[in-house]
């Protein structure tokens, strides 16, 4: 449908963004002109508390859902005139996700999860295989690629679903409650992971977390509180 | 090929439930492999009969005979190219089980004017110096065994030989194969010159003429002037082309055609409507996953393609193992021991039935897939 819209802002970029749900008659503003810059190469931490809008800006800047008002970059694109197909091959190229419940495919083993984004690629099965290898030695489970998700435990599952999301070397990286279900010593590995891989390879993420002891791993935090953006103390 | 063990794993999911969905497809086709079988059986001698040739009976009933001397005045009428003669001899080998037609023809007469049958210069030959010579179809001959040089001993209830014998003893000198797959090879043929000598009864009689006219666009032309021959003799005649004297036995049995239409209809529905809800309820079970594939970039298109896969996956491999056992089936033969002498399933039937399994897939899937399409993602990755 539409090209994508050249800007020359921050690598993320919300922009007057409301968002409207609807529920019978009812409207529920989740969001309400909310303003948002995130550079390249920074770990940022989006807390707040149930309800507060977060997961809704992460689909938003994911291009999973669209705003009711105002305008998503990202890289310079703007997300909301793009259609639904252009937007899922946007998504493919640029987006990786991390989700609170791992969201692995049961029946496929650790690397033919970590393979399912390359499948959208043009790449042989051998560059295939040589990437998924890639990314599960950055996140330490190169020795269960052949397990499938119920003989992992939740760090581990987790850290599949990392491995997942950053196969295709995407340009951001969002992650939903990554530590949410996990205890803390197996939380603390992933936040690891998550500050290694914004350290050392420069991933720009967002992370929403509702946990304290997660974002105080991020280099910057803000607060959502009924849709709008409060404080944001750098950390 | 590199999204096949994407699908092929949603199958694996539910062990149980894919089985089951298989085999309620599997017994569907081996039923409509089976009933194509029946159907060809009882109507294949509809299409294998002869565009050319008429069949020339006794006008009140088949079971009364008609004088050899009709084939000379019959040979005189225009347009009529060939006639020759066939009688019902109603013999039993062995048990009555063992049921296969046994006819006294004239060896050239018959076998040219059945080109489909397919004998030997050395065997026809053969036919030709023996006088108690017959020769059986290839199924048969298998069936029972028999090669060239034995001796077969027939029993009839109709004729009985001079010396009062019921019992007549044939020397198989030929065994015929089919120019078609299709080809009836059940019959065994022996000679009307033999026959008609040592029966005993009444001299130059015979059951029933096949005649071939020249031009096949002539042969209602031709019936009319060969019944307006006979019209007020002692054996009146009624001509028919062959074909419609086999659809006029297939119609004794009813509609042939109708009723496996209307079991498989009833069959196909019934699994459209199991196989159908079963893929609603996985794709159901699946939101989140399918929320997921759509998170990472999976085009709607490509989640629709995936549900389709998987219902055509299960409906094709459903499909091609139920027509395979059939075939299986079929190919061990007439069931009922000689009155189904065609009975196997046309090629023609397993390209349909795989084509119905493609349909059914789709037919199946379509539902669910827009199910799928419809995910808001958003929502659905919160359904894990």
């Amino acid at each position: 449908m539409s090209e994508p819209t050249k800007t020359n802002e921050a690598l993320v970029s919300v922009d007057g963004v409301e968002k409207v749900f609807r529920r019978g008659s009812e409207e529920i503003h989740v969001l309400h002109e909310l303003n948002l810059k995130v550079p390249a190469g920074e770990f940022l931490a989006l807390m707040g508390p149930s309800g507060s809008g977060k997961s809704t800006l992460l689909n938003l800047i994911g291009g999973l859902d669209r705003p009711t008002r105002g305008s998503v970059s990202v890289g310079g694109e703007r997300l909301d005139g793009l259609s639904e197909r252009v937007l899922a091959a946007w998504r493919a190229r640029h987006i990786g996700f991390v989700f609170q419940l791992y969201n692995l495919m049961p029946t496929l083993n650790a690397e033919r999860n970590v393979e399912l984004p390359l499948l959208l690629t043009h790449l042989s099965k051998a560059e295939r295989r040589k990437h998924v290898a890639a990314a599960l030695e950055v996140v330490g489970l190169s020795h269960r690629a052949k397990h499938y998700p119920n003989t992992l435990s939740g760090g581990e599952q987790q850290r599949v679903g990392i491995a997942r999301g950053i196969v295709t070397d995407p340009t951001l990286l969002l992650c939903d409650e990554p530590t949410g279900d996990l205890d803390r010593k197996a939380g603390d590995g992933i936040l690891d992971l998550l500050q290694a891989l914004n350290r050392q390879h420069g991933k720009t993420i967002i992370m929403v977390t509702h946990d304290p002891h997660a974002s105080a791993r991020a280099s910057r935090t803000v607060h959502l509180d009924k849709g709008q953006l409060g404080d944001e103390p750098v950390t | 090929m590199k999204f096949f063990p994407l699908i092929w794993s949603n199958l694996k999911r539910k062990k149980l439930r894919t089985f089951l969905t298989l085999l309620s497809i599997l017994v569907a086709f081996v039923l409509f492999g089976l009933l194509s079988a029946i159907k060809e059986a009882l109507t294949g001698g509809i299409s294998m009969a002869g565009a050319n040739r008429l069949v020339v009976q006794h006008k009140v009933s088949l079971i009364l005979l008609l004088p050899e001397s009709y084939k000379a005045r019959m040979e005189r009428i225009p347009g009529v190219e060939l006639a020759t003669h066939q009688t019902w001899f109603g013999g039993i080998y062995q048990d009555p089980k063992n049921f296969f037609m046994q006819n006294p023809v004239v060896p050239d007469e018959f076998l040219s004017m059945y080109p489909e049958f397919i004998l030997s210069a050395e065997q026809k030959k053969a036919w030709h110096e023996t006088r108690t010579g017959a020769i059986v179809g290839r199924k048969t001959a298998d069936k029972f065994h028999w090669k060239i040089g034995d001796k077969v001993p027939i029993q009839t209830p109709i004729w009985s030989q001079k010396d009062g014998s019921s019992t007549w003893t044939f020397d198989i000198v030929g065994i015929f194969d089919g120019k078609e797959k299709s080809t009836d090879t059940s019959s065994l043929f022996f000679r009307y010159d033999y026959f008609d000598e040592a029966h005993r009864g009444d001299r130059g009689q015979v059951g029933w003429y096949t005649v071939r006219v020249k031009d096949p666009k002539t042969s209602a032309e031709v019936a009319k002037l060969i019944n307006k021959e006979f019209e007020n003799s002692m054996a009146e005649v009624k001509a028919e082309p062959e074909a419609a004297m086999a659809q006029e036995w297939a119609n004794q049995l009813g509609d042939i055609g109708l009723i496996t239409t209307s079991i498989l209809g009833a069959v196909f529905f019934t699994i459209l409507l199991v196989t159908g809800n079963t893929m609603a309820q996985a794709v159901r079970e699946r939101t989140g996953e399918l929320g997921v594939l759509k998170a990472i970039g999976f085009t709607n298109g490509q989640v629709v393609a995936f549900v389709l896969a998987e219902s055509c996956l299960i409906a094709v491999i459903g499909g091609v193992l139920g027509l395979g056992l059939a075939w299986l089936i079929a190919s061990s033969g007439d069931p009922t021991g000689g009155m189904l002498p065609m009975f196997f399933i046309p090629r023609s039937a397993l390209i349909l039935g795989l084509g119905f399994s493609a349909v059914l897939g789709l037919a199946t899937g379509f539902f669910p897939a827009l199910q799928a399409m419809r995910l808001q993602v958003a929502v659905a990755i919160r359904r894990m």
